[in-house]
């Protein structure tokens, strides 16, 4: 690939989320416009910067490279990530919106009156971001690798620099219209070299599909126990994603969020058509990316190998875009929600304290990114979900949905949950590829085991919940209250 | 191996950093033993530690649960076998032995409720109980009760004074719920002001177009009907900064209809703080503000900028005016509360959001006469305990 065409896709990316940041909203309106400000943002952009937000190196890279690595195991990963939302569109988004909290600390406080359980859960909130940016910027690393052949940490710190100016500068004002594009950039990196690709090859008349069933890595297929604790994983830990949870303040309401969940849905399900597409042309094409042991570089390298020349060039672009346009959302949407839980935690939430935090928010997964040793993307952010699905994910479901929840047991159950699976994950990381099953995949068991240890000691200290509890869950449960109606003047 | 002094040298450095820590920890810590002072001083450090623990629990009034842990630390003071705090209805607290007493204490104590005398009666056939009222203002309010074998007059005395002590925090705990009743109050005066100049100017333009431009006038007037729905409205402190937004623009229609192309308007809204919850009608009096004191007196088109921003945790609303700005010094005395007159809007802004969300959120205010006024808030974006 001709590096020149990987710098300026990154380059291009870089300035035109900055640009959106400052400029996005900068266009003064004059009060004959004022309804069209004060109007919130319509579901459609919102579902977008949803996805915009969620849509990381592991939909984007790691899918595809999964597939072409197992086949139809991988299919899981993009049925969970989708999933995940039916759950959050279940469960969650309404209630969370009309708490009034904006992070999940300031939730868990709200409902349980407690700063002890404030700091477990933005300890634990801090841990899932971090744990979540390594994988975004060793994505990175290898796309700029394989893109430019700079060495891997030039892509690494290139995104935390880019993020970290545009959040202190103060350009994430318009972070929902940034967001919004980078989905439909993503989409587009990923769906137009996939049609073409298939488009070519269907006209070539090269191998039938039938082909893409062959597996080209001999290894053996995921076993019953897997797939259900890599899926509980992904349901459960959808709900607990600080950045996402963040998005639905965007929307005026409940009912509109839950509107908004439901178009994220659809918008998820068209994106990862590609990246299957993607691994499936992998398959049958380029089998020998498997044994090189990069399939996350699958789906940057398939134009070039496909079709080569200058298309080949221009079509390599448009994937490094979307893949670096991956990265920036995705990081910058968890910087923000980390510097947001820790500036109001240890640094008294000025505008000062703020900044800090997104550089320490930045920093800290940064290192993590150049001591540890990189594994396939979509695997390393299903652990992540799996973590998730044992910590935060209990404490808001129960909390929303159980009046018996207390402080006591939502700290005791959050404890649970991360000794459990933080354990297991770094014991399997200890013993490497030999690992049992219920190491590998832990979901299954510590999510129920965190949901029995809340739900327990709740029970043991019910003298501890709080009095405020109706109040609460009224107004978690209740449609808000109609605004004013509006005259249809005009 | 080749680095092994090395590798010695860094232990043995190890070593020595830690002993010298240890050491000089615990040197401190007892220096600081030796730095207690003498018996007397440490009795009185002892008590006076008691009492204001105590009080602390007693700070929210009398009820059961600071009563129960105040009467921890007052028992220790008086060295009773047990202690009772009661008010006029059930006992609220019971310290120490003989818990089966809790049943008469009621009955003990009924004659110091209503006649507010300290008494010593037989409680059981081993102790005695000193019952005290607990007198706050002149109405007994509840009564302590220390239970001991002999009751002499020292604990008599020192009981009756303890009654007083409570009665104090009581009083006090009364004072802080009148100073929050009284802060309530404070904004519920201050919070719908719409200035009686405004609705009679108002209906003065509405009344000049009704011949030149009828479709106006009514679309004018059903403005103003909403403008006055919002600003009148009962229910609720809190209102999102959407709606507050939207009864600015009816409200700067009204004054357009006034003063024509003279007031220009810009605004940069950021979608993501819409739905922040604010101080009802906190933002409308500072545009006010900017249009009566900014603009008016001045010659010429003026220009207000409103933005509003997503700055981490918070939202930060800005607003600015070109016009005649205000004198620093005039300023601060209006907000300190010193002089009344012209800003008298933006002090109650101001004391309400400090009220609301603490002294370091109050209006920021850049200004100098001549140069326009700028005037910034900065509000937490959660507040899951504020309902807009």
């Amino acid at each position: 690939m001709n590096p020149a065409v990987g710098l300026a896709a990154f380059l291009g990316v870089a300035l035109a989320t900055a640009a959106i940041g400052f400029y996005g909203l900068r266009i003064s309106r004059t009060t004959g416009d004022f309804y069209v400000a004060s109007r919130t943002v319509r579901p459609w952009w919102n579902a977008s910067a949803i996805g915009g937000e969620y849509l990381s190196a592991a939909s984007f890279l790691g899918v595809a490279g999964l597939i072409l690595l197992t086949g139809t195991d991988a299919l899981w990963f993009p049925v969970g990530y989708t999933a995940g939302y039916l759950m959050l569109l279940l469960f969650v988004a309404a209630p969370l919106r009309r708490s009034g909290a904006y992070t999940i600390p300031d939730f868990t406080e709200a409902r349980l009156e407690s700063k002890a359980v404030r700091r477990v859960t933005s300890l634990v909130v801090v841990a899932v971001g971090w744990l979540y940016i390594v994988p975004q910027l060793q994505g990175a690393g290898l796309t700029i690798r394989i893109s430019t052949g700079l060495p891997s940490w030039v892509g690494s710190i290139a995104v935390v620099a880019v993020v970290c100016v545009t959040v202190v500068a103060g350009g994430m004002r318009s972070i929902t219209f940034v967001q919004a594009f980078q989905y439909w950039l993503k989409l587009t990196a990923l769906a137009v070299p996939a049609v073409f690709l298939l488009l070519n090859q269907a006209g070539g008349g090269s191998p039938v599909l039938a082909e893409a069933s062959s597996n080209p890595t001999g290894l053996p297929a995921a076993g019953l126990y897997q797939t259900v604790s890599l899926l509980v994983a992904l349901l459960f830990g959808t709900l607990g994603l600080p950045h996402v949870l963040v998005r639905f303040y965007t929307n005026p309401d409940g009912q509109s969020a839950r509107r908004t969940t439901l178009i994220v849905l659809g918008l998820l399900s068209v994106f990862y058509l590609f990246p299957t597409a993607s691994g499936l042309l992998g398959r049958v094409f380029a089998p020998g990316l498997a044994r090189s042991g990069r399939p996350d570089a699958l789906v940057l390298l398939l134009p070039g190998k496909l079709l080569g020349g200058v298309p080949g060039d221009l079509l390599s672009a448009l994937v490094v875009a979307g893949a670096f346009a991956a990265f920036l959302s995705t990081t910058s949407g968890l910087v923000v929600s980390l510097a947001g839980v820790i500036s109001q935690d240890h640094l008294g939430g000025s505008v000062r304290g703020f900044r800090v935090a997104a550089l320490l928010a930045a920093a800290v997964p940064l290192a993590f990114a150049f001591t540890t040793d990189s594994m396939a993307l979509a695997g390393s952010v299903g652990l992540v979900f799996a973590f998730t699905a044992s910590t935060i994910c209990p404490v808001l479901v129960l909390g929303i949905w159980w009046r018996g929840l207390s402080d006591a047991g939502a700290i005791a159950g959050m404890l649970t949950g991360a000794v459990l699976c933080g354990g297991a994950l770094v014991s399997s990381t200890i013993i490497g590829s030999a690992a049992p099953g219920w190491i590998a995949q832990p979901a299954a068991w510590t999510v129920p085991a965190a949901f029995a240890v809340m739900v327990l000691v709740s029970r043991a200290t019910k003298h501890r919940v709080p009095g405020t509890v109706t109040r609460l869950m009224t107004r978690l449960h209740v449609p808000e209250r109609p605004v004013a109606t509006e005259r249809q003047l005009r | 191996m080749p680095d092994f002094p090395l590798v010695t040298a860094a232990a043995i450095a190890v070593i020595v950093l830690a002993v010298a820590v240890v050491v000089g920890v615990g040197l401190k810590v007892i220096r600081s033993f030796r730095e207690l002072g003498t018996d007397a001083e440490r009795a009185t450090y002892q008590t006076l530690h008691a009492a204001s623990r105590a009080g602390q629990h007693l700070r929210t009034g009398l009820h059961a649960a600071g009563a129960a842990k105040a009467s921890k630390q007052l028992r220790s003071l008086l060295g009773c076998d047990a202690l009772a705090i009661t008010d006029t209805e059930s006992v609220l607290a019971w310290d120490g032995a003989a818990e089966e007493l809790k049943a008469v204490l009621m009955e003990l104590a009924s004659g110091v409720l209503s006649d507010g005398r300290t008494v010593v009666v037989p409680a059981s056939h081993a102790l005695n109980a000193v019952v005290a009222p607990i007198r706050a203002g002149n109405r007994v309010v509840g009564a302590v009760a220390a239970f001991a074998p002999q009751t002499g007059a020292g604990l008599v005395r020192a009981t009756s004074e303890l009654a007083d002590w409570v009665a104090v925090q009581v009083e006090l705990a009364e004072l802080d719920a009148s100073r929050t009743l009284l802060m309530e109050a404070e904004v519920r005066a201050l919070r719908a002001q719409i200035s009686p100049h405004f609705i009679y100017n108002s209906l003065n333009a509405i009344a000049s177009f009704i011949n030149t431009d009828p479709a106006r006038a009514r679309e004018l007037v059903v403005e103003f009907a909403d403008f006055t729905r919002y600003s009148f409205r009962r229910h609720g402190d809190f209102t999102t900064l959407a709606e507050e937004l939207r009864s600015i623009d009816r409200y700067l229609l009204l004054e357009k209809a006034r003063f024509g192309e003279r007031v220009q308007v810009s605004l940069r809204i950021a979608p993501e703080v819409l739905s922040t919850v604010i101080p009802f009608l906190s933002l409308q009096p500072l545009v006010e503000n900017a249009v009566r004191h900014g603009l008016e007196a001045k010659e010429g088109p003026g220009h207000i900028t409103i933005c509003a921003n997503d700055s981490g945790a918070f939202a930060e609303v800005t607003i600015e005016d070109d016009g005649v700005g205000i004198d620093p010094e005039h300023l601060r005395s209006v907000l300190a509360g010193h002089a009344d007159g012209d800003h008298v809007g933006l002090r109650n802004v101001d004391a309400r959001l400090r009220q609301v969300y603490g002294d370091e959120h109050g209006l920021v205010i850049e200004t100098a006469p001549g140069e326009g006024t700028l005037i910034t808030i900065r509000v937490p974006k959660s507040q899951p305990s504020h309902d807009a």
